[in-house]
Parts: C-alpha cells; sequence; structure tokens
C-alpha cells in the first residue's frame, strides 16, 4: 500500500503561483465573489504563505507553497462529528462533501488552517463554466472542502491500472500542483518506497515538517533553501 | 393518616399562596406590552435566520480563519445560564437549605428553557443545517461535539423530570382551583391526590434526581469546554477548561436566577416570597464565584504568560493589549471588580445591588465566552491575511432573537404554571420549621429535659412526609 506525499524544494521554488492556479482550475474552486477577498473567503487548496523574518534592514521574506499537510495523525479528522472527513488507506485525508454538516470544527482543529468553506452557492462567471473539471464534484454552500491531493486522479489512474492488469506506475498519479511547477520543486510518490525520488529527498538533510513539534506528522514535506 | 393529609392540599383552599396562582388567572395589559416587545425581537430573529438559511454564512463576519464567532459564543453562554437551575436547585434540595423554597422553580425554568436555545445556537452555526440528522446516522463517537449531544440530551433529559416532578403537587392545586385549561392541568397531574404515599414516592423521586442531575450538570459544561480543550489551539489546549468552563457556568447561572428572580418579583408582586434574604444568600454565592472566577482566570493567564510560547502570545497579547483588550478589560471589570465591590458590602447586597450585580456578570460572561472563541481563531499559527472579525446584523438579530425567545418562553411557564412551588412554600410553613428546629436540636449535646427521640415526635403530629425528607 502506497502512501502517497509530497516534498516541495524551497531552493527550487520560484514562488510564481502556478501551483495555486492549476490547483483552482483542476479542482473546480470558484473565484472570489465581490469583496469576499478582502473578508477572507477566497477559496485557494494550494496557497502561498509568507514568512516575514529579521528587522529593517536585514529582512529576508520566506515562502512557502502550502496545500494540505495530509497529516499521518490528522488533528481535524479527529474531531468532526459526522466523519465527513478521514484518512484513507494510503494516507490522504479527504472530505466527504456531501456529508459535511458544516459545523467547521475541522476548520478550527488544523493547526495549518487548509480548509476552507462555502460561504455561499459557488458561481463562475459565464467563460469558466465550460472549463470546469468534469472529475471534480463542484461543493454546494455550507459544507467545508480542502486538498485532496487530486484524488480523482489516483482513482483514475488506478482504474486504467487496473484495466491494463498491471500495477500503478510511478508518476502515473501526480497532483496538479506538482504536474505544473515549472522550476520542478514539487516532486509527489510514494513515501514508502525507498527507490522513489520523494523518499530519498524527504530524508535529505535539507527536509522539514511544517509545526513539527506539533506531532501532526505532515506527508507534506519541505527542503531547506541552501545557504 | 390519609385523614391527616388531605387537608394539606385543597380543602383547605390557597388562603395567602392565592397570590402565587394570580399570573395564571389573570394577565395584565403589561403582561402583552411584554410580549409584544419581545415578539418583536424573536421577529428579528427569524427574519436574519431567514436570511442566513438562503443565502448562506456568508451573510455573517465569519471567515478564514475566524470559523466561530458569535453563534459558538451563543451556545457556550446559554449552556452556561443553564446551570442557574438544575444544578443550584439539586445542590440547595440536597443540603436542606430551606431558603430554597420560593426560589427552585423559577432556577428550574431557567434551565429547561435556555438549553433549548444552546442546543439551537449549535444548529442556527451550521452550514448544513438540513444535514443534522447525520450526527445520528454517521455519528463519529471521538468528536467532542458527539460528546455535547450526548451531554446536553441526557441533561435536557434529566432537567424536564427534575423540572416536573415537584410541579406535580402545583398542578393539581390549579386543576383543583382553577377553570382554566382542565384538561392540560388534569393530565399533567397524574392523578395527584396528595396521599401520603404519594408524597413519599415523590420525595423520593426528588432526592434521586436532584443527586443523578449534579454529575450530569457538571459534565455537560465540561465537555462544551472540551469543544476547545481538545484541540490543539493556542489558549483552547488547556488542562483547566473543564472546571474552569464549569465555574463560570454556575456564575453566569446565579446571576441570571438573580435576574430572573428580581423580573417575577417585580413583575408578580411577589416580594413577600422573593425576599431581600433570597438576594442577599445569591448574592454571597456570587460572590464566591465571582472569586473563583477570578482565581481560574488569572491561573489561567499566568501560565500562559510565564510559559511564553510564541503562538500561545500571540493570543494573549491579542487579549491584553490587542484588538481584543477592550472586550478582556471589561471582562475583567464586569466579571470582577463590579460584582466584588457591590457583593462584599452588605449595605449594597440589597435586591438592587445584587441586581446590578449579576448584569454585570452575565455582561462580563459573554464577553468572556467571546474572548475564549475568537482570540484563537484570529492568530492561528501559520502566518495569514490580516482578517478581521466584527458580527453582523444577522448575528446579532439572532442573538437578540435567541434572549427574547427565551424570555418569553420563560414568561409564558409563568401563564401556565405557578413560578413559586406553592406546596413546597406551604410545607415549609407546616412542617419545615418544626423539623428545622429538631434537627438543630439534634446537632447539640442533649440538654437533661429534652427527649433525645425528636423526629419520631413530630411524626405523628404534621403531614407524613418527615419520613422522607426529615433525616
Amino acid at each position: 500500500m502506497a502512501r502517497w506525499g509530497m516534498v516541495i524544494d524551497l531552493d527550487c521554488c520560484t514562488a510564481c503561483q502556478a501551483c495555486v492556479v492549476a490547483c483552482q482550475a483542476e479542482n473546480n474552486q470558484p473565484p472570489p465573489q465581490a469583496g469576499q477577498a478582502q473578508m477572507g473567503r477566497s477559496i485557494a487548496w494550494m496557497e502561498l504563505v509568507t514568512y516575514h523574518e529579521g528587522q529593517y534592514p536585514n529582512v529576508k521574506l520566506r515562502i512557502l507553497p502550502r496545500p494540505c499537510m495530509h497529516c499521518d495523525e490528522p488533528p481535524c479528522v479527529k474531531v468532526c462529528p459526522v466523519g465527513a472527513t478521514y484518512k484513507s488507506e494510503e494516507g490522504i485525508v479527504g472530505q466527504i462533501f456531501g456529508r459535511c454538516i458544516g459545523c467547521r470544527y475541522c476548520t478550527t482543529a488544523c493547526p495549518y488552517t487548509v480548509r476552507y468553506f462555502n460561504w455561499y452557492e459557488p458561481v463562475w462567471p459565464e467563460p469558466m463554466q465550460k472549463g470546469l473539471n468534469p472529475d471534480v464534484s463542484i461543493r454546494p454552500k455550507g459544507v467545508v472542502e480542502k486538498c485532496t491531493l487530486c484524488h480523482h486522479r489516483l482513482i483514475k489512474a488506478n482504474d486504467l491500472a487496473r484495466y491494463e492488469n498491471r500495477p500503478l506506475r510511478p508518476g502515473e498519479y501526480v497532483p496538479a500542483c506538482v504536474e505544473s511547477c515549472p522550476a520542478s520543486a514539487m516532486v509527489f510518490g510514494d513515501l514508502d518506497d525507498p527507490e522513489s525520488e520523494v523518499s530519498q529527498l524527504a530524508h535529505s538533510r535539507r527536509a522539514f515538517h511544517l509545526l513539527e513539534d506539533l506531532g501532526t506528522e505532515p506527508k507534506v514535506i519541505y527542503l531547506q533553501e541552501k545557504e | 393518616m390519609s385523614a391527616l393529609a388531605a387537608p394539606s392540599h385543597s380543602l383547605s383552599g390557597l388562603g395567602e399562596d392565592a397570590i402565587l396562582i394570580e399570573p395564571i388567572i389573570r394577565t395584565t395589559a403589561r403582561f402583552y406590552l411584554f410580549t409584544g416587545f419581545l415578539l418583536s425581537f424573536v421577529l428579528l430573529g427569524v427574519v436574519a435566520y431567514v436570511h442566513q438559511y438562503r443565502s448562506g454564512l456568508g451573510v455573517t463576519g465569519l471567515n478564514r480563519p475566524v470559523y466561530w464567532g458569535v453563534y459558538i459564543t451563543n451556545f457556550v453562554f446559554f449552556i452556561g445560564i443553564s446551570h442557574a437551575g438544575t444544578l443550584i436547585s439539586a445542590i440547595l434540595r440536597i443540603v436542606g437549605a430551606e431558603w430554597r423554597r420560593t426560589i427552585t422553580r423559577s432556577a428550574e425554568v431557567i434551565t429547561v428553557m435556555v438549553l433549548l436555545f444552546g442546543v439551537g445556537s449549535i444548529l442556527i452555526d451550521l452550514g448544513r443545517p438540513d444535514r443534522m440528522l447525520n450526527v445520528v446516522k454517521h455519528a463519529h463517537l471521538q468528536s467532542p461535539l458527539l460528546w455535547d449531544v450526548c451531554s446536553i440530551s441526557v441533561y435536557l433529559t434529566c432537567s424536564t423530570i427534575y423540572l416536573y416532578l415537584p410541579l406535580i403537587p402545583d398542578i393539581a392545586i390549579l386543576r383543583d382551583h382553577t377553570s382554566k385549561r382542565r384538561w392540560l392541568y388534569r393530565t399533567l397531574a397524574l392523578g395527584w391526590k396528595g396521599t401520603p404515599r404519594q408524597y413519599r414516592v415523590l420525595e423520593t423521586l426528588m432526592a434521586v434526581m436532584a443527586v443523578l442531575v449534579i454529575p450530569v450538570a457538571i459534565s455537560v459544561h465540561t465537555v462544551v469546554s472540551f469543544v476547545f480543550a481538545m484541540t490543539i489551539q493556542p489558549m483552547w489546549h488547556s488542562a483547566i477548561f473543564g472546571p474552569f468552563f464549569v465555574v463560570g457556568a454556575i456564575f453566569s447561572g446565579i446571576a441570571a436566577l438573580i435576574c430572573a428572580m428580581a423580573l417575577i418579583r417585580w413583575g408578580y408582586g411577589l416580594g413577600a416570597y422573593l425576599k431581600p434574604i433570597h438576594f442577599n444568600n445569591l448574592g454571597l454565592l456570587l460572590l464566591v464565584m465571582s472569586l473563583l472566577w477570578l482565581y481560574f482566570t488569572a491561573s489561567e493567564f499566568l501560565t500562559t504568560f510565564y510559559g511564553h510560547e510564541p503562538s500561545h502570545m500571540a493570543v494573549f497579547n491579542a487579549k491584553f493589549y490587542g484588538p481584543y483588550a477592550p472586550h478582556f478589560w471589561t471582562m475583567c471589570l464586569t466579571c470582577f471588580v463590579i460584582p466584588f465591590v457591590i457583593l462584599c458590602n452588605r449595605k449594597t447586597r440589597t435586591i438592587a445591588g445584587t441586581v446590578v450585580a449579576s448584569i454585570s456578570v452575565n455582561i462580563g460572561m459573554y464577553l468572556e465566552r467571546y474572548i475564549i472563541v475568537v482570540p484563537s481563531l484570529s492568530n492561528p499559527r501559520l502566518p495569514h491575511e490580516p482578517a478581521v472579525y466584527g458580527p453582523t446584523w444577522v448575528e446579532w438579530g439572532i442573538f437578540s432573537g435567541c434572549f427574547a425567545a427565551f424570555v418569553l418562553a420563560y414568561a409564558l411557564f409563568t401563564k401556565f404554571f405557578p413560578i413559586v412551588s406553592i406546596w413546597e412554600v406551604k410545607e415549609g410553613r407546616e412542617k419545615a420549621v418544626a423539623e428545622v428546629s429538631g434537627r438543630i436540636r439534634q446537632y447539640l449535646p442533649a440538654s437533661p429535659d429534652t427527649p433525645e427521640v425528636e423526629p419520631d415526635d413530630e411524626h405523628g403530629t404534621t403531614t407524613p412526609m418527615v419520613e422522607v425528607a426529615g433525616v
């Protein structure tokens, strides 16, 4: 059984936000309605987080692409009263949109604030409606949504592999953000496969987790910038 | 025996207690005016909720990361107030505090009525209220919210039974003395005739429920606090939260009870039943709770400050100096300074004084709930875009609607049932005076001229309730 994970090399990342846009397009995230972005209600499963370090004039800005961490010990899954969020056997933290009651307990429990809520019924401008991804369901108002590691792509790849009667090949299942990265800063794969690039990079000396001390065991691993 | 017991309920008439069923028989223009006033707020709440239901939670001021706001504050606050009733009444009954007789009913009603709005606040907060039955269908017992569901439903059931039991003899009085709603009172009186056996069963059941309801009440507010404490968010993840919330609940509960009693006393002219001594005693309890509140608050903030963990300090600073400082310092003023100054002085511990202190405490406790919920959320661990939470008219409309509906439900209760327990007052007059003096004599070393076996002596002369209640 694979344990899907992602490595993000901060030394390569140019903060171009291609991953953010790719994720929004792939996963049918509605653009914010007028005035909603200022209220902090825009939805972006993949987001750039900025850390300001030091005092003027020695200021350093660090930028981290931040998807869901897909924790091995997810604080969000524990608290959901209806089991609408779960960790799959392959380690993906998913959300059952059709079951979620919208209590937003998971959104408050997540220390990475990676969960988003549908404050209104989602609306797309006319030209964008044709571009919606038919593989991803559209969330109604009142439910929580989050990064699924493009789970629909895994289902598709698995189906194909089963049809061709062979195991899933490495690189066959890749989330949209990783696929779109022009700087190849993101690597995706099976963390349990010692041969995979992702697991080798995860053991690099530059590797670290976000908020490591919380013990959430994220499966998104960052590589520190080189000096 | 039965011949002795019979006069103790109906035949002798209500006499001086007739004023207690006055509100049920007659409704003044003032009451209708009051009802109309409350109904306008209820209407506002309904309009606000319909708007929210149709548009989505976007009509609130909530955002990411402040996913919870006024509704969750309302939930914690209303559940807190519910501790006024059942818990205080049960404790006073168990310890045999005789001054309880005129106040227990008004306390117990608060619990049952306000619990409905506590649960309602959670449902109002849901993004998908149409799916609320998923909580039963897909119950995930690991979630503290589900512990709430279990605990609160047990509490609501127990409190309702606990309110109903002592109501039965009074319903029988209404059945026998009024011509209104006879079918209702006949059904609810369960054939109460006031026989010694019936009294014995009733007293036993009340004693059992009083004991049973205490752990349930404690558990309710503990698991409400667990909703926050079980997460790992800064200044939520605290082991002190369970007892802290219970203390806060009893604190705001007593304050709510004092306000309700003052309203009843003023509205129905029950000055002879709800006397300054009752307000004085409850005021003393409120004073003790205010000190306990200070103790818990100080422990909570000092440990956070001393540990000085950055993520916790961000919340701490937001409360002490930041955007939530007005709320925080007002809370300190209204939860401690004002009630302490008023209540520790006998001269100001009057009815007016305790009411002022109680209103102050309730404002303060609402603010406390608010600054527990919001600042932790607005200061998440990861850097974020600054997003400020300010409740909208929808949230305030729903809050005022819920509050008005609670007061209205309470007022309507007083129109259906006596808000001061008639039979318990009568029992106090007829029996408890002798019983208490007997009890006091038991505490003291026997003097040579008094016989040792007091209770037996009274047994023959008064009502047979002594057998159960008099020990």
